[in-house]
């Protein structure tokens, strides 16, 4: 390993004509360091450049600007097969013709592997997949998960400092993919090899991944851990895209070196001692978010900071959880309360109509810029 | 009882041949069976047929004759085994040349840019729109000892002050594979294109990713890819240039005579339609039987149909 990083994008740009003579940027001015051994996932919705980033580290797609950088060299107009790198395709991509053995076998036939040492090494792979006995069928004759599986052993049995992953689990019905969600994860860290993985799913990226990158519109809006980017998300459109959030509009009022106030004009409440961490300036327009989960609900008389009262509108028990919706002077604010002790007893429901208050913990309320 | 149609699909599929099962049988069955009976009759003398039960034609086909050189009863004259051998070769060299030259045209349509395949595919129709046998008058034309391949042969012999004698072109074998390659091009260009049409592009991809430079992937993953449109354009050739006489005939004079000058020839010059029908059976034997094999190797190309 000659370099820190499994793969480095640089200010990468990638421009597309659309048939329609437009032209487009699908990835714009991306820069993303994965390091070395990292379960890294790009997450973001349909047609922000995840695929045409993934596609332009394979070696498929060139970049119009910037380099892309495997293990530190850059790759310039390096063909797909002189790439150390191999990718899990969408669609599979499995050779129809050839049989799961001839398709595991193929990439190491072009290596020139000898007999042997192919037949033991598919051997291996297919055990790791848990295909075994099964070299002799023809993808038609799999299941779906199945031929996912081929698909990766495929990849994996070049022993690629890199693997690529296009929304792999894409295709599979729900139960399924939760268990190879886990089976991936544990192959990763069991082959320590770096994956780079794409998809739209944010419960998958945060279940799988070490580091996350959320994109959009071509750009990454952040990159972080799970946690950082739940807990930490660095501005509103991830807030908004991971999990769910409430927003206040508010203005700074006072600012310290790591506190703000901030005045809420909807509620006519100022929050206090809500901290901050990127350049705010006193005056400015802001977002204050807050996840649902994050609000406690306490008698409507209480005293405490950063308090309000508001009105239950709606009630909806979904078993481990009570989503309450619930409206102050115009605003709506969604509440989430686990449901620790059993709600058999009917009084111990809200109802609607009924008055609460609302805390909002300021070390769990963030401030962000108004975009 | 329409109520019932509706829910039996076994029998709407029975309704839906029911037309063309019957035209068959009208029009190849019952003729068929009628040519197998003449082809065990007889000539009589003013050209009919006499009915009996004779394998007299069959033996003359594989060629035991009775017209023989004085003094001798039968006598072998390979005349007819050599129109046979002569027409599986040449249906053989055609087919191979037809595809070495397709295939190249098919993958190059194939993968040229999706706007521009309808108007290639359009050019290689557009010569079907011509009289079959038109095409092959043009030919004449062309390779006649006063045609244009010769003229344009003689004026640069011309220029460069060469002794030019035309070439012999016409009425050789080679007239006659060039036109049976240049008669049936479209039908081995269109099956190939379609079955290289349909591989998606990650199967590129996919190949490229794993190692293998563009010729491996040409080698491994299109051509074992496309050989169902391989299987299925060869039997759309192999089989008529098998039985079409007009080539051969425009083309190849009398030098050249394929086993369907002979039936021809037997029908309308010979009058004698019962050697002309065994001729036609032996031929649909012998196109049976190689399609047999071939299909039972390679299949009929269904997948090119199926997938
Ligand atoms: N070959 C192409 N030609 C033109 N536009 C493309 C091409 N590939 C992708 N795009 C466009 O680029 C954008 C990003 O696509 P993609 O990377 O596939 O998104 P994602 O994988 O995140 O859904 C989309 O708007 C898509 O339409
Ligand atoms: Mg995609």
């Amino acid at each position: 390993m000659t370099s820190e990083f499994a793969v480095e994008l640089r200010d990468v740009v990638k421009r597309f004509v659309t048939p329609e003579g437009n032209e487009i940027a699908a990835v714009d001015h991306v820069t993303m360091q994965i390091k070395n051994g990292e379960f890294f996932s790009m997450l973001g919705s349909s047609g922000c450049g995840k695929t045409t980033s993934l596609r332009m580290i394979a070696g498929f797609e060139w970049t119009t600007e910037g380099e892309v950088y495997i293990e530190g060299n850059p790759m310039g107009h390096t063909p797909p097969f002189q790439r150390k790198v191999n990718t899990v395709f969408q669609s599979y991509a499995l050779f129809q013709h050839m049989t799961v053995f001839q398709n595991i076998a193929f990439g190491l036939e072009m290596e020139g592997a000898k007999e042997d040492e192919i037949k033991q090494r598919v051997g291996r792979a297919l055990e790791m997949v848990q295909l075994t006995g099964m070299e002799r069928r023809k993808p038609k004759q799999l299941s779906g998960g199945q031929q996912q599986r081929v698909a990766v052993a495929r990849a994996l049995v070049k022993t690629p400092d890199v693997l690529l992953l296009d929304e792999p689990l894409g295709a599979l019905d729900l139960k399924l993919r939760k268990e190879m969600q886990l089976e991936l994860k544990a192959l990763q860290q069991q082959l320590g090899i770096t994956f780079i993985y794409v998809t739209h799913d944010q419960e998958e990226a945060l279940t799988m991944s070490d580091r996350i990158a959320v994109m959009s519109n071509g750009r990454v809006q952040q990159i972080g851990t799970p946690v950082e980017i739940y807990e930490r998300p660095s501005n509103k459109f991830v807030a908004d895209f991971i999990g769910e959030s409430n927003f206040l509009d508010g203005q700074i009022k006072s600012l310290s070196k790591d506190e703000a106030q901030v005045f809420i004009p909807a509620l006519n409440t100022e929050l206090r001692g809500i901290p901050i961490s990127q350049g705010l300036v006193k005056g400015e327009d802001v977002v204050v978010s807050i996840r649902p989960e994050k609000i406690r609900i306490t008698e409507k008389n209480a005293k405490n900071d950063n308090f309000f009262k508001a009105k239950v509108t709606n009630t909806v028990y979904i078993g481990a959880d009570t989503h309450v919706y619930t409206e102050s002077q115009g605003v709506k604010i969604k509440v989430l309360e686990q449901n620790h002790i059993s709600r058999l007893d009917t009084s111990s429901f809200y109802t609607v109509g009924q008055e609460v208050g609302l805390v909002l913990m300021p070390e769990n309320t963030l401030v962000l810029k108004k975009v | 009882m329409l109520k019932r149609l509706r829910e039996n699909k076994s029998a709407q599929g029975t309704l839906l041949a029911l037309p063309t099962t019957f035209w068959m049988f009208i029009l190849l069955i019952i003729p068929l069976i009628l040519t197998a009976i003449v082809s065990f009759g007889k000539r009589s003398p003013d050209g009919n047929v006499i009915y009996t039960f004779s394998l007299d034609n069959y033996i003359r086909l594989i060629g035991i004759s009775s017209d023989c050189p004085a003094g001798q009863t039968t006598c072998f004259n390979p005349l007819y085994v050599q129109i046979l051998w002569r027409s599986l070769t040449l249906a053989f060299n055609s087919t191979v040349l037809v595809i070495m030259l397709a295939y190249p045209l098919a993958y190059f349509i194939a993968r040229s840019h999706p706007n521009r395949r309808t108007t290639f595919l359009f050019m290689v129709l557009i010569p079907l729109w011509t009289n079959f046998v038109i095409r092959v008058y043009a030919w004449m034309m062309l390779l006649r000892k006063e045609g244009a391949i010769n003229a344009v042969l003689g004026w640069v012999a011309h220029l460069l002050h060469i002794n030019f004698v035309p070439l012999e072109m016409l009425y050789t074998p080679g007239a006659v594979l060039v036109g049976m390659v240049y008669e049936f091009l479209p039908f081995m260009i269109l099956p190939i294109y379609t079955s290289l049409e349909k591989i998606d592009n990650s199967l590129y991809e996919a190949a490229a990713d794993l190692g293998a430079n563009p010729f491996r992937t040409f080698l491994r993953v299109t051509l074992p890819l496309s050989m169902p449109g391989v299987v299925a354009g060869t039997i759309l050739v192999f089989i008529p240039v098998m039985g079409t006489f007009i080539v051969s005939d425009l083309l190849g004079g009398k030098q050249v005579i394929l086993i369907g000058n002979l039936i021809q020839r037997q029908f309308l010059d010979a009058r004698d339609p019962a050697f002309g029908s065994a001729s036609s059976l032996i031929l649909m034997v012998m196109t049976l039987i190689v399609t047999y094999f071939y299909t039972r190797k390679f299949g009929f190309g269904e997948e090119i149909v199926a997938a």
